[in-house]
């Protein structure tokens, strides 16, 4: 079942304008902004126990703003967001994690990175041995167990 | 009402698989009642896209976060390091790093070596052949030889030092300081019956492959082939005793929330070091007003942690990142009293090899190190990839001060009251936690790592819960003997970490099942006269 009715349209509005605020798209890496409808539809669908914080960090900021983010302009915004940033507690850290957590697996985004666009299980990754000889000082200089009695 | 056991256990995690194990061989009717039930690897999160997600919700360390039915509350506002562990067969073992160090022989002697706190009624010889029942049973990996560690003979080698180990190494190298790569329940090799580890990434949250070592993929299919029974979503209330002062079973909610009691000619607490003393306290009866097995009143008193001070920073090669179970060296550099240093005993160290995307991205912007707006993008791929960290785990004393007691509101889903935590972090820890960081910073700039962040301590790092039961020889400062039998009811046994004296500065799980299984030879070589 869609969790999209559990965020108001003025919240959904605002969920999307601090995300840009957060990650903006950018040219130079090809990746799109946290407010890129398909990671907003993955934030909205996977909101789950989260959803009681963000409401909570949302209406934070739509009291700090005095109307909806977006109809701020951009030096407005910056300064509720500091303040928001500052002050906004569990519900703030939550929102922008949630924001985070949800850019950070988006196909387009971990490809911009290099990382591979699956799951660890069943695939692995390879470890290099690494170089055994570091231990060697460790064996010179020795040592001891410090004596019980 | 139920059949009468021989041997009632509670909990099947870390020492109540163990005990359970060990004591099949009497062949004694056993039964082992857990709150929680069977782990299904194909829903640990390593099998998901959302993997690291899962991290803040249905797989968080925090049971206030994770919230599952086998989960109860626990109130630790008034501690600033806050209580993680797990609940289900397997108990903690499910969702920890699998780092495996045992506590030295002179953590057993710390009043005679260092004045402080009490020496341990048992030394590390009387452990040895346990520890080392104890490995093979679990499976570990690690190299011999270490000249600062307890001599251990890991049937596995060692993890691979993989592209972090390397940066460590010669940063170690560079200020002459000791390290080795840890023992680890991580099988490098296939071994019986699981498979060898294949670098999922970060182990704590339930490894998909079966390559970690938790107890309901070690112990208890061996336990429950010999006879054990295990009953899941049992979560006890209280334990009863007749008027002979004896125990005489358990109060208990099954799957269904049904109230049950089931008779016992032994009962052995396998809880940990919160969920023990909360079950002594409240079973609350005439003969033992203030909890079961509370004649000292130290019940829940001297908790101990172990604080994490945590420092870490990124260099500007690749690091290990999500690519490697979490830990794969240690150093003892630090590890024994040096009186210079103005604290007495002393800290192992932990290195982190790195962190996935999402753990970078959330931890960073936290820490205000990862910006928001348009620089956001180049920072990260700065920090993504390149994290180390340095965590000094210091050895904490007992202090009556710091308790589990019963919180007078809070309760489970059965309506049991919940552990309330009140802890202090003391000024001997804080001084070597000082003495960490500043020890760690050094190594990260030996290391070449910028951007460096403190977590003092880290502040969801309550995984070791020591100390609430402690053994002793006298029955007024101990609440079980040197042989894990409580004082006052002569057919309890504790056998989780409660019983710690003191706490090393190491993970004690090793140690923790060491002991359960020491236990049970104590009690198997005296069956005759148990309860003398």
């Amino acid at each position: 079942m869609s969790d999209f009715n559990e965020l108001t349209l003025t919240q959904r509005n605002d969920l999307r304008t601090v995300a840009a605020m957060i990650i903006p798209a950018s040219d130079e890496y090809r990746v799109p902004g946290a407010d890129d409808p398909t990671i907003q539809a993955d934030m909205l669908k996977t909101l789950g126990r989260d959803t009681a914080l963000v409401r909570h960090a949302l209406d934070q900021l739509a009291r700090l703003a005095g109307m909806p983010l977006a109809e701020l302009d951009d030096a407005e915004r910056e300064a509720v967001a500091k303040e928001f940033r500052g002050g906004g507690g569990a519900a703030a850290a939550t929102l922008v994690r949630v924001v985070l957590q949800c850019y950070y697996r988006d196909d387009r985004v971990l490809r911009s990175l290099g990382l591979e666009l699956r799951a660890p299980f069943p695939k692995g990754h390879v470890l290099p041995e690494g170089d055994w000889s570091l231990l060697d000082p460790v064996k010179a200089r020795g040592g001891g167990l410090r004596r019980a009695r | 009402m139920n059949d009468p056991v021989d041997v009632l256990i509670i909990g099947a995690g870390a020492s109540g698989a163990a005990v359970a194990w060990s004591l099949a061989d009497t062949k004694m009717h056993i039964l082992c009642l857990d709150q929680g039930g069977w782990m299904n690897p194909a829903e640990y999160p390593s099998t998901g896209r959302d993997w690291e997600a899962k991290f803040y919700g249905d797989w968080s360390t925090s049971p206030n976060v994770r919230r599952r039915p086998e989960d109860y509350p626990i109130n630790d506002d008034n501690s600033p390091i806050k209580v993680v562990n797990f609940n289900g067969v397997g108990g903690s073992t499910v969702m920890y790093t699998a780092h495996w160090p045992r506590l030295h022989p002179s953590d057993f002697r710390v009043k005679t070596l260092d004045g402080v706190a009490d020496d341990w009624p048992i030394d590390y010889d009387t452990l040895v052949p346990f520890f080392e029942e104890n490995d093979r049973m679990m499976g570990v990996s690690g190299l011999s030889g270490d000249p600062l560690s307890p001599l251990t003979r890991p049937p596995m080698p060692p993890q691979p030092l993989g592209l972090s180990g390397p940066i460590v190494a010669k940063a170690m190298n560079r200020l002459g300081w000791h390290w080795w790569p840890s023992d680890t329940t991580v099988a490098t090799m296939d071994y019986e019956g699981r498979a060898r580890c294949i670098n999922l990434g970060h182990c704590t949250p339930a490894c998909a492959q079966g390559a970690k070592a938790s107890t309901d993929i070690t112990y208890w299919p061996h336990a429950i082939r010999a006879g054990v029974e295990l009953k899941t979503h049992c979560r006890v209330r209280e334990i009863l005793t007749n008027e002979h002062g004896m125990a005489s079973g358990v109060v208990y909610y099954d799957k269904d929330g049904v109230e049950q009691f089931q008779p016992a000619e032994v009962v052995i607490i396998a809880c940990n070091g919160v969920g023990t003393p909360r079950l002594l306290l409240n079973s609350v009866s005439g003969k033992f007003p203030n909890g079961l097995a509370n004649s000292s009143g130290l019940v829940g008193k001297n908790l101990m942690f172990h604080p994490y001070a945590q420092i870490y920073g990124f260099v500007n090669e690749p690091t290990d990142s999500n690519r490697a179970p979490p830990t794969c060296l240690w150093s003892k550099e630090f590890y024994d009293t040096d009186p210079s240093r103005g604290f007495v005993r002393g800290y192992g160290i932990q290195f982190g090899r790195g962190a996935g995307p999402v753990f970078e991205a959330v931890a960073s912007e936290q820490k205000g190190i990862l910006p928001w707006g348009a620089d956001h993008h180049r920072v990260f791929r700065k920090l993504n990839g390149h994290r180390i960290a340095v965590s000094a785990i210091c050895e904490d004393l007992p202090e009556e001060r710091n308790r589990v007691t019963l919180d007078p509101i809070l309760k489970d889903d059965h309506g049991i009251p919940a552990p309330r935590i009140d802890y202090t972090i003391s000024e001997n820890s804080r001084k070597m936690m000082e003495h960490g960081l500043a020890r760690g910073r050094e190594i990260l700039e030996a290391a070449g790592a910028s951007d460096i962040c403190i977590n003092n301590p880290i502040p969801w790092g309550g995984w070791h819960l020591l100390g609430t039961a402690r053994m002793g020889t006298d029955p007024a400062r101990s609440v079980v003997n040197e042989w894990g039998r409580s004082h006052d009811v002569k057919n309890l046994f504790i056998v989780d970490g409660s019983v710690f004296v003191t706490s090393g500065g190491v993970n004690p799980t090793s140690t923790i099942q060491a002991i359960a299984l020491y236990v049970a030879d104590q009690m198997k070589q005296r069956l005759a006269n148990l309860f003398d």
